[in-house]
Formats: C-alpha cells, sequence, structure tokens
C-alpha cells in the first residue's frame, strides 16, 4: 500500500471520529435547545425575554459555546463529504467547508458573548 | 438503442435509504442555515434595543415558515443521527427501522409543537 | 391464477441495447430463472445469461428483476409480478458482457484490493490453531462468512455507482470476518486497504446491501465494525505498527 493512500485513510479515519464524537455532543446539545425553543416561544419571542433568560448566565454561555465548537467540527466535515461526492471532479469541497467552519467558529463566538454580555457594541 | 439500466427508484425504495436521503438533505439545509442563524444571534452585541430591531425582520410570514422548516429538519436529523450512532457504536440489532418509525413520528410532534406554541 | 400470458421484458445488448419483450405462459411455482430458461429455449436461442445450481446456493444467476437485484432461481413470479409484466435485466454497476452476463472481474479484484484473503504463519508441521468458537471475534467473523461472492449487495449499492473505486459491501465484509480471525498475519495492510474513500469511510449506511443480501448477511454491519476498527488504529495506534 502506498504511503500517500496510507495517509489519506488515517486522515479519513480521524474525520470520521471527530464526527461521530461531535454528533455525540450535539445529540445532548440539540435536544436541550429544541426544549429551550419550545418553552421560549411560547406568547411570542422578544429580544428583552431572550437577554432576559441569557444575560450575565455563565451556564447559558458555556453550554452555547461548547455548541457551536461541537458545530464547527461536525457540519463542515459533513459538507466537505457531500460536495466531494457530488462534485467529484471539482476541487471546492475543502475550500467551501473551512468557509463554513470558520462562520461557524467566528459568528457563533460572538453570538454566545453577545447574548452573554446583552451588547458591547 | 439506450445505454444500460441504472439503479432507480425501485432499488432504493426501502425505509434505510429514505431515511439516509432525510438526513443528508435536513444535514445540508442546516448547514446552509446555520451562518445565518448566528449572524442574527450576534446582532445581540448592539443591545437589546438593537437586537430586537433585527428580531422584528423575522415577523414577516416567510421567515416564520422558516423557522418552523427549520425545526422539522433539526428533529430529523438529529433522529437519524441517533439512528447512525446507535447502528455504528452500539450493539448490532438490524438497521433500526423501528428507529426510524419513531423518528418520523419525533418530527411530526415537533412540527406540530412548533406551531401550537408560537403565536 | 392469471391464464394471461407474462410480458417479459428483457434486456437485450450490451452497455448499449434494449428491452424486448417476449410472451411467456404462466405456470404455478414458476421463478423467474423458469422464466429466463423458457425464453431461451423455446423463443429467442441467442439469449445469453448465466446459471448453474438453479436451487439457490451459488448466487449464479442473480440479475436485476424490476428494478431490484436478486437470484432468479429463488424469485417466484408470483411474488413479484407487477400485473402481468417482469423486466429482467443484467446486474447493476458491472460491466454486462451480453445480455444478462455481467463481467464480475472487478467484483473479485476488489475482494483482492480489500485483503480479502487470508494468510497464516502456521505450516502443517505445528499443531492446529485453537480458536474457541464461542469467543467475540468468532462470533463476529461467523456473521458474515457465509458469503458466496454473487454480487447482489455490490449491485445494489448506491455509492458503487457513484464511485467506481469504492471496494464494496462484499469486499468489506470480507475484509471484516478476516480482521476477526485471529491467525491472519495481515491486518495491517488490511486496515490501510479498507482506510478512506476506496474503503469503508464511503459507506453512507443506505442498508441496501443488508436489504438485498440473500442470505441475510449484514454488511452495513460489518462496515460499522470496520470504521471503528480503523477509528481505533488511526487514533490510538494499531497494535501490528503505525497505520
Amino acid at each position: 500500500m502506498s504511503k500517500e493512500m496510507c495517509f489519506e485513510g488515517v486522515l479519513q479515519a480521524k474525520l470520521w471520529y471527530a464526527q461521530r464524537i461531535s454528533a455525540m455532543i450535539l445529540g445532548i446539545c440539540v435536544s436541550i435547545h429544541l426544549a429551550i425553543i419550545f418553552y421560549a416561544i411560547r406568547g411570542g419571542l422578544t429580544a428583552q425575554e431572550i437577554l432576559g433568560r441569557t444575560q450575565g448566565n455563565l451556564l447559558f454561555a458555556l453550554f452555547y459555546e461548547i455548541f457551536v465548537l461541537a458545530c464547527f467540527v461536525h457540519a463542515p466535515i459533513g459538507m466537505a463529504n457531500i460536495l466531494q461526492e457530488t462534485f467529484p471532479k471539482l476541487s471546492f469541497a475543502k475550500p467551501i467547508s473551512w468557509v463554513l467552519a470558520l462562520l461557524i467558529l467566528l459568528l457563533g463566538s460572538s453570538a454566545v458573548i453577545g447574548i452573554y454580555s446583552g451588547g458591547i457594541l | 438503442m439506450r445505454p444500460k439500466p441504472k439503479l432507480d427508484c425501485r432499488a432504493k425504495s426501502h425505509l434505510s435509504y429514505f431515511a439516509y436521503v432525510c438526513h443528508r438533505f435536513s444535514g445540508l439545509l442546516l448547514a446552509c442555515f446555520l451562518p445565518l442563524h448566528f449572524l442574527m444571534l450576534s446582532q445581540s452585541l448592539r443591545g437589546a434595543s438593537g437586537f430586537e430591531r433585527s428580531l422584528q425582520l423575522t415577523d414577516f410570514w416567510v421567515f416564520k415558515f422558516g423557522e418552523w422548516a427549520l425545526v422539522i429538519l433539526l428533529a430529523i436529523h438529529l433522529s437519524g443521527g441517533v439512528r447512525i450512532l446507535i447502528i455504528e457504536f452500539g450493539a448490532w440489532r438490524g438497521l433500526r427501522k423501528g428507529w426510524i418509525e419513531i423518528s418520523i413520528l419525533f418530527s411530526i410532534v415537533c412540527g406540530l409543537l412548533f406551531l401550537y406554541l408560537a403565536n | 391464477m392469471s391464464k394471461v400470458d407474462l410480458k417479459v421484458k428483457v434486456w437485450r445488448g450490451a452497455q448499449e441495447g434494449e428491452f424486448i419483450e417476449y410472451l411467456v405462459p404462466r405456470n404455478p411455482h414458476q421463478t423467474v430463472l423458469d422464466v429466463v430458461t423458457y425464453i431461451q429455449r423455446k423463443l429467442d436461442p441467442t439469449l445469453s445469461y448465466r446459471f448453474a445450481c438453479r436451487v439457490g446456493m451459488c448466487g449464479s444467476c442473480a440479475m436485476t428483476v424490476n428494478g431490484v437485484a436478486r437470484w432468479t432461481c429463488r424469485t417466484h413470479v408470483s411474488k413479484i409480478v407487477k400485473g402481468d409484466s417482469l423486466e429482467i435485466a443484467p446486474l447493476n454497476n458491472l460491466p454486462v458482457i451480453k445480455d444478462l452476463a455481467t463481467d464480475m472481474r472487478e467484483f473479485f479484484n476488489k475482494w483482492k484490493g480489500a485483503v480479502g484473503f487470508f494468510k497464516g504463519s502456521q505450516t502443517r508441521h505445528e499443531d492446529f490453531a485453537k480458536i474457541e468458537p464461542s469467543s467475540k471475534e468468532r462470533q463476529l467473523a461467523n456473521a458474515g462468512i457465509e458469503c458466496i461472492g454473487c454480487g447482489v449487495c455490490y449491485a445494489s449499492c448506491e455509492v458503487v455507482e457513484s464511485r467506481p473505486n469504492y471496494l464494496g459491501p462484499a469486499a468489506l465484509n470480507r475484509a471484516w470476518t478476516l480482521s476477526n480471525d485471529v491467525r491472519d498475519i495481515q491486518q495491517l495492510e488490511r486496515q490501510r486497504a479498507i482506510a478512506g474513500d476506496a474503503g469503508c469511510h464511503a459507506c453512507h449506511t443506505q442498508g441496501s446491501c443488508t436489504e438485498r443480501c440473500p442470505k441475510g448477511i449484514e454488511p452495513t454491519a460489518s462496515i460499522a465494525g470496520l470504521k471503528k476498527l480503523v477509528a481505533r488504529s488511526a487514533v490510538r495506534g494499531a497494535k501490528w505498527g503505525k497505520l
């Protein structure tokens, strides 16, 4: 077996593992998040209500930051797989996944900072 | 003369394949939606009033429909994903068709619950 | 039972061709292989097809019947007929030699590619290897060793269709059974062969292989096992060396 195939195999194995571990974390996070959604949307949703729950709440901030980090691992790997299979001849699977990863990490973390701080801009 | 036949929907008309399609499709849409969702929430950095202004954008019915669709997609992807994790990491007990049926039910319940609780 | 003749569309040609319709009299307990045999003997002797045991042991008669890969000798017409019609085509995902006969070389070459063969370290001069039948590895291996290489799973898999170099469910299933054979000394080479996009990681658990296997083997389970095995080796290091 050539060295290149070995390396590709090892990379795929690690990506698979990372995706499944982040999936387990997301399983818990999404279940809790769905419950929060159903609780929060009763009688409408306002910014005051949301921030009233999350502002200064360290637990919420930690929970959602873990959620963001798990998405940061899970979604781009899934996206890369789909792009690579649908467009095998083109090579934009990796760059698009990296862009998605960056967007999730940066926008997600700023969202967490936003709801924790209640506005710093 | 025509090219030889390929796999068509008759070959793929079984529950496990349907579960795969739902899981892949919901995952793709959720991945596309996620950056927008975070962008929306990061408006909270502008404080309560700035946040409220951006939330009011979502009062249009198309956004409300989108929110409802996303809750359903999330439910589908969650239950489909848990099934994959059970298949790959749990004790082998077949393709878990019972789980697929529960997933469909769970997604419908989430959709209905959203309609009932949202105003 | 209907007295009307069966309208049977059969693929004639090779990679290109067309479906030709034949009228075949109905019989009770008729199998699809009986139908194909009738066409070749009574209606059109130029029809090419494969069969051998005709009793569901060899897997040679596998074809696509009404879009689904099956053993034609074990498929009763009454169970799958659509009104009065049948459609018979060669197995998917394999080059067609002629009519209903496919070229299975790539299928068997992929078994080799997955290191789907045994290599031991003992000779005839050593004592028998003692394998406990109830051991975990042996039970896992036993679940998959009845494969006779009929190609139905390979023909049913969408990933095989979309990725020409994907090893496929049969080859990976065999690799899994051998991964659980404690006497085999090629485990490292095997893991290298079945990891990656041509190997187990291309599987998306669609389950068509498990759904269609005429022997009730579950390649989905085997491939899931391989994914875990390779992940463990990649992250923690394999016991026979670096992956």
